[in-house]
């Protein structure tokens, strides 16, 4: 009988302090006491420190930065965090607009709109219009979310194509004029052939980038009304229009522009090869200027928008808030973090953080300070677009066709007709579905 | 009286690991299941329930899903037939009296315990050409072939059997050490009565080996067969994912579900639908295998 006793004391002793190890809200801290942020940026991760430390000296509020990476990761453990209502005060959601709509609409993120407008708008002014744009749903957006800005940017990006210019030299190409046109980057091809040197490197066989660079020359050749009208379902995938864009990677791939093994390519292997100077051209974001800077300090390059295919319509990139933070509606220290968030996107905190990191600040007044590669990147802000601005959404598995579709054609297996044609099917497929 | 208080001792024993056992296995389980008839997204309190319309689109809408089952069979056969055969080749030479026969159990069990992601980005460092050391076309070159080289792992004709290949590298450790310890379980007198008998050694190995590893054989293939049909991370490091669907595998797909469409309930329904065929499977290879040895 004692045997037993103990058993069963021992038994419940596991499991109470089982619960008490794998269950107790986080919420529990005393509020205002410190201030937890999770974050994904491994380059950044140095610099949060130092401005945590820095703020703590100045309010006496302590900062935690917590990093999960790689951003995968963190995306994922931000979903189970909201599912168990642990989210820290400060997070940053990756992914979609309706992802992000998603954790409105779930109570997770408070409506800074109030905060932001305070004082003749005194933060909002602060920031690139479309970095805020990404962060806000409009009046009568398709998420029914109730308007508002719901995150805060830290830095801005733009999507570019970058060129080596030794390598460009080597060819016998001005490296101060750059292609352009379409036709004029393909003439390339005839140059890399003969040097024997690789074209264009991407983050292709990731996909992501592939969309990003079919859209901005969708842009380009049928202007945006006509690229949102086809993700509403007014305008079909096969149009000429769409078939053109499809057939520049056709074009590309003939040409010889494209480096060899582009569609297994990941980011990372392509900015290795760009700042090892094995590769002539890149699509990349401006976050890679510190990436380059790390890799190859002395590597010559220059940043410049994708030569157009069309004058019908300007070249539109991707770009926009790089980061944002987002703050925990039901955190007890939302003040405090948002008195946090003020702070770091303050003058002084943003120079800082892209000095330190060579990222583009998303505080505008801080552009006369950074560095001459950097206001390249930043010279194109007012020709970007973004997917989380359009207030419209492609279906998921509209882009997976499209973007393994584009690899088909650059390893020639499939015409830009046929993915046109196989494009359109997943769409109406998935509109079916939406009736 | 003590009887009962017995029993109830023991439940109260094995009471912990049942409740562990029951959160991180079966609760999950149960919950994956019930999932897979709602549309959620992973974020939303409240999934929409949609009956069986996941495993519909699963069953008869989804190409690249089957795709992906096809190419992981495609994996599975290839390292059936070669990486089992070659671990079991292996396994029988270190069996007998080799020189360095320790050595070679040591090099033979390094590959399945490196990482698969390091496996999958060494590969494609001494494969690929423009980002890598090329080793393989320039061998190719050297030994007078030239007129095979070839981009590898981004042609769609090769990539999938490279991977396969690569993935056989990776796993037939496992292989050469189940049949290494099963080969050691058969007595030496067996082959001592046979050679009085006038049995070779071709005798031997159709007539004792085969038929006393058959258990061992038919384990290490459910093994093959479920390890290879869930890989996934190699072909990341390979060829950092899908590659126009010809790497595509059901891992991947269902990674894809979740992480890229945001389809928690949809990725379920693959799950279940997935573990249900290699359940098929497994059952299949053991009757088979009951069949044979009867």
């Amino acid at each position: 009988m004692k045997l037993f006793l103990r058993s069963l004391i021992f038994g419940t002793v596991s499991l109470c302090l089982l619960a008490q190890t794998g269950c107790a809200p986080k919420e529990e801290k005393k509020a205002g006491s410190a201030i937890t942020v999770w974050h994904w940026m491994t380059d950044r991760e140095p610099a949060f420190q130092k401005l945590a430390e820095k703020y703590e000296a100045k309010t006496g509020i302590k900062v935690d930065f917590e990093l999960y990476a790689p951003s995968d990761a963190y995306s994922q453990k931000v979903r189970a965090a909201a599912q168990g209502s642990t989210l820290p005060d400060i997070f940053g959601v990756l992914g979609e607009k309706r992802d992000f709509a998603s954790y409105i609409k779930a109570g997770h993120i408070l409506n800074l709109n109030t905060y932001m407008e305070e004082g003749f708008s005194a933060w909002k002014n602060r920031f690139f219009a479309k970095a805020l744009a990404v962060n806000e749903f409009p009046d009568g957006n398709i998420y029914s979310v109730c308007p508002g800005i719901y995150g805060v940017p830290i830095d801005v990006m733009t999507i570019q194509m970058l060129y080596n210019k030794d390598l460009f030299k080597e060819l016998g190409l001005n490296p101060n004029r750059p292609m352009q046109n379409f036709s004029e980057f393909l003439e390339i091809g005839k140059k890399l052939k003969e040097k024997k040197m690789q074209g264009l490197v991407s983050g292709w066989g990731e996909v992501w980038m592939i969309d990003c660079f079919a859209n901005n020359y969708a842009f380009n050749i049928m202007g945006k009304d006509k690229v949102l009208a086809t993700i509403k379902g007014e305008v079909p995938y096969t149009d000429p229009d769409w078939i053109k864009v499809f057939s520049l990677f056709k074009e590309m791939r003939e040409a010889g522009v494209l480096a060899s093994g582009l569609v297994t390519m990941v980011n990372k292997t392509a900015e290795q090869l760009f700042a090892n100077g094995k590769a002539v051209f890149a699509f990349n974001g401006s976050w890679c200027v510190n990436v380059y800077k790390g890799m190859n300090p002395s590597l010559n390059y220059a940043a410049m928008l994708p030569p157009k295919a069309s004058d019908k319509f300007p070249v539109s990139i991707w770009g926009g808030a790089g980061s944002s933070f987002m703050v925990n509606a039901r955190s007890k220290n939302k003040e405090e973090a948002i008195k946090f968030l003020q702070w770091l996107t303050d003058k002084e905190q943003q120079v800082f953080l892209s000095d330190a990191t060579n990222n583009l600040p998303a505080n505008k007044d801080c552009l006369g300070k950074i560095p001459a590669i950097l206001a390249q990147f930043a010279d194109d802000m007012e020709a970007t677009t973004h997917p989380n601005i359009w207030g419209v959404s492609e279906f998921p598995a509209v882009i997976e066709a499209m973007d393994k579709g584009v690899q088909s054609i650059i390893i020639g297996e499939k015409t830009p007709e046929q993915l046109a044609a196989e494009v359109q099917k997943v769409k109406e497929r998935e509109l079916a579905k939406r009736r | 009286m003590m009887r009962v208080k017995s029993t109830l001792e023991n439940y109260v024993f094995v009471l912990p690991a049942v409740i562990i056992f029951s959160i991180f296995y079966i609760f999950p389980f149960v919950d994956v299941f019930r999932l897979s008839f709602y549309d959620w997204d992973g974020i939303l309190p409240n999934p929409t329930y949609i009956q069986l319309l996941n495993f519909k689109e699963i069953l008869f809408q989804d190409r690249s899903w089957w795709q992906s089952i096809y190419n992981a069979g495609y994996i599975t056969v290839i390292a059936l037939v070669f990486q089992n055969c070659l671990a079991f080749l292996l396994a029988w030479a270190c069996d007998r009296e080799i020189k360095l026969k320790n050595f070679y159990r040591v090099i033979f069990f390094i590959p399945p315990i490196l990482s698969e992601i390091v496996v999958g980005m060494a590969w494609r460092f001494i494969i690929n050409d423009i980002d890598g050391a090329n080793l393989i076309n320039r061998s190719l070159t050297a030994i007078g072939l030239p007129n095979l080289v070839n981009n590898w792992l981004s042609d769609p004709k090769t990539a999938l059997t490279t991977v396969a290949i690569v993935h056989c590298w990776k796993g037939f450790g496992w292989g050469f050490l189940i049949f290494l310890a099963g080969l050691q379980t058969i007595p030496r007198e067996l082959y001592e009565a046979a050679r009085v008998d006038g049995a070779n050694a071709w005798d031997c190995f159709r007539k004792i080996t085969i038929p006393l590893m058959m258990p061992v054989i038919v384990l290490v293939a459910i093994l093959t067969v479920l390890g290879t049909m869930q890989a996934f991370a190699l072909i990341i490091g390979l060829v950092g994912g899908e590659f126009a669907g010809h790497t595509s595998v059901p891992v991947l797909r269902i990674l894809a579900s979740m992480r890229g469409s945001s389809r928690f309930g949809y990725a379920c329904a693959q799950g279940i639908t997935f573990g249900f065929i290699l359940v098929i499977i497994s059952f299949i290879q053991y009757r088979f295998s009951k069949k044979s040895r009867a």
